[in-house]
């Protein structure tokens, strides 16, 4: 068994669920012929064909339509976004069409639609999103975020099988960073949907987090237990919708101090609703201000000083921390 | 096809119209009764299109309609009872009252439900027929869309998509003059919509959208060559909205003259006037025809207003499908109840918006 990228985990993910099951294709931009634009469905063609592994015009609305439509039929359709950025040409698709289906009309929608998300890799404005805010805010449409190698493959599976719209975003900074490469079961698994996990027990703060920002609070944390003796305990939320509820408040309940901490834009976003939800539900357990991490309220920038400044990382975190700690 | 049978078919071509016309009708009393709450979107002068397009399908075909196109629902099955349902709001209906008008559908009979962005229908319609021939089947996706919606980009994606696929769509566009005020003169600059195709490398062709027959050649012309695995064809029917947008537009930015040059071109009663020349629609038979669509208004509208209001206790469910395994829709076994798609899981029932036998009603 060797070792495997985090985009290798995806690629598994597709190839297996395509094997396993006749139902299930690839269509969107450059899949095919050029095996994707990172490479997550290279083989693909040679291995499935032309009919299973589609190579779409430029055409967000059409691949996410045509996506609705493959599973309307009862297919099981991955739609691939070749940056998640593009999303917004098929976002009525998604809101209205797909969203609304089951709800009003009681056909099941088993739809996938992925693409690399997140910055950190110089993309600039429109090829670093994070899109998740809007999605988690539109009911009908689950979303969920890998951190790890294992969560990568194990969502995906997890999202092909499911019966509903699917966001699920790979986080491009991760694809190939070797301290992720993992050596991954060789049996079939799936990692549930709606299911967080705690990557760091500690007993002083919890930090809410997913994505590519769950490593960065991990560096902080464990900077934070070398330099100041604090414990930290990191949960990974994985998925978005369905929000696993009972592990935030569970961690929560043991630590008394929260900081959220995530790549996108601190208004309105995943956090805000996460604070909101602690608010309410924990408010007497609460021993400090519940705090956030993220990325300023501005579009993502391209030079290198002002991404570095902009993304949420260790330094930032760790202060924030401290603060919280010491209230 | 012997005389009789033709004869026999025309008189159901009439007979569709005529219900499309009336159960249109009677959606309009009960909206000024004010028992209709939302938007009321009615298609009169339409009826040779709608009607005429889907006269052209077969089993195992798919229609993606729009909210003008009652007549094709009607001629492929669903359920007037379903469609009043929906009007009033009811708990039954196929929406469950989540949602109004004609934005229902039944994959198991080849329905796609709409949404009101209109055109984002076609990409939908592309990802059945894509289906289709992955299945290798021979069956088609009738599409449509009004001359507004062919200016959205889902319009342009969809028809380029669909050829460079090559697949067995036929996309119909119904071209009423306005998109709500908004005339054909400002919606595109092009003598006719039909040669759009050109741009797509699909044929197109320009109809009269009230004569039916004429529909139903042109129609008949590109489902045959979709259905031969040619790829898509787009035919344009012309046609006009004699009413308002909606019931709530006077429309009076249409001049009293143009409305009067499409009222007298009214398709139902050209065909009328054809097979009475025809010497195939007697008054007796006209008058049993009217009688049975009467019967049909009447007793979908008496089903609608017994039929309960949805349970306010569940306006937050339905919102995600339940696990379990997924039919592909046309395959064998596929109504199987096991499959999560066999059933309106929402309900554990079957879908509700095709006509149940206790209707019986969708053939003359």
């Amino acid at each position: 068994m060797t070792a495997v990228t985090y985009l290798e985990a995806i690629s598994q993910a597709i190839r297996e669920e395509m094997r396993r099951d006749e139902s299930v294709f690839l269509l969107g931009e450059d899949v095919g012929t050029y095996g994707g634009a990172f490479k997550v469905s290279a083989g693909f063609l040679e291995e499935f064909g032309p009919e299973r592994v589609i190579d779409t015009p430029m055409s967000e609305t059409a691949i996410i339509g045509s996506a609705v439509g493959a599973a309307l039929m009862g297919m099981r359709p991955i739609a691939e976004m070749q940056y998640i950025d593009f999303i917004t040409c098929g976002f009525d698709q998604i809101v209205n069409m797909a969203c609304k289906m089951y709800w009003r009309s009681g056909i099941p929608l088993p739809l996938v639609i992925r693409g690399p998300a997140g910055g950190g890799t110089h993309g600039g404005p429109f090829h670093s999103a994070s899109p998740e805010a809007w999605f988690f805010h539109t009911p009908g449409i689950k979303v969920v975020m890998p951190a790890t190698t294992y969560d990568a493959k194990g969502l995906l599976k997890a999202a092909i099988r499911d019966n509903n719209p699917v966001l699920y975003l790979e986080h491009k900074l991760l694809y190939r960073l070797p301290e992720l490469r993992e050596e991954l079961p060789s049996e079939d698994y799936v990692v549930p949907l709606g299911k967080a996990i705690i990557r760091r027990r500690g007993r002083h703060i919890t930090m809410l987090t997913y994505g590519a920002m769950v490593h960065q609070c991990l560096k902080a944390a464990e900077q934070l237990a070398t330099e100041d003796g604090l414990e930290v305990e990191v949960v990974d939320l994985r998925s978005l919708t369905p929000l696993d509820r009972e592990t935030i408040k569970e961690s929560v309940k043991r630590t008394n101090k929260v900081l959220i901490v995530h790549e996108d834009t601190l208004t309105g976003g995943v956090g805000a609703e996460l604070a909101a939800l602690l608010a309410e539900e924990l408010f007497d357990y609460l021993d400090g201000p519940i705090m956030r991490v993220a990325a300023p309220d501005a579009p993502y920038p391209y030079a290198p000083p002002l991404e570095m400044a902009y993304l949420p990382g260790v330094e930032r975190i760790v202060a924030v921390a401290r603060q919280l700690a010491a209230y | 096809m012997s005389e009789a049978e033709r004869a026999d078919l025309l008189l159901q071509i009439y007979y569709y119209m005529r219900l499309t016309r009336a159960m249109e009708d009677r959606t309009r009393t009960l909206f000024l009764q004010g028992r209709i709450v939302g938007g009321v979107y009615t298609a009169q002068g339409h009826e040779a299109t709608t009607v005429g397009a889907a006269m052209t399908l077969r089993d195992g075909d798919c229609i993606v309609p729009q909210h003008r196109d009652l007549g094709m629902h009607l001629v492929r099955g669903v359920s007037p009872r379903a469609v009043m349902c929906q009007w009033l709001a009811r708990g039954n209906a196929p929406t469950l009252g989540r949602d109004g008008q004609l934005h229902i559908g039944d994959m198991h009979h080849g329905v796609v439900p709409m949404i009101s962005m209109l055109g984002e229908s076609l990409p939908v319609a592309c990802g059945v027929a894509l289906v289709m021939k992955m299945r290798r089947r021979s069956t088609v996706v009738l599409a449509s869309c009004g001359d507004g919606a062919t200016s959205t980009g889902a319009f342009h994606e969809a028809l380029n998509f669909a050829s460079v696929q090559r697949l067995p769509v036929v996309f119909v566009i119904e071209n009423n003059g306005y998109a709500y005020s908004t005339p054909t003169a400002k919606q595109f600059a092009i003598e006719q919509l039909a040669q759009r195709a050109v741009a797509y490398g699909m044929p197109g062709e320009s109809v009269d959208g009230n004569d039916v027959l004429a529909v139903m050649e042109a129609v008949g012309r590109a489902v045959a060559h979709a259905r031969s695995g040619q790829g898509p064809a787009l035919v344009e029917c012309r046609t006009f909205r004699v009413r308002g947008h909606s019931e709530a537009d006077k429309a009076d930015y249409v001049s009293p003259a143009l409305r009067q040059e499409w009222l007298t071109r009214d398709p139902i009663k050209r065909f009328e006037e054809y097979l009475t020349a025809q010497g195939l629609l007697s008054a007796e038979r006209r008058r049993e025809i009217e009688a049975r669509v009467r019967s049909v208004v009447d007793d979908a509208v008496a089903f609608a207003e017994a039929s309960p209001p949805p349970d306010p206790a569940t306006v937050a469910d339905y919102v995600f499908a339940p696990d379990g395994p997924i039919a592909i829709v046309g395959e064998p076994g596929a109504t199987d109840p096991r499959y999560v798609n066999a059933l309106d899981t929402r309900t554990g029932r079957p879908f509700c918006t095709m006509s149940q036998v206790e209707e019986a009603v969708t053939r003359l």
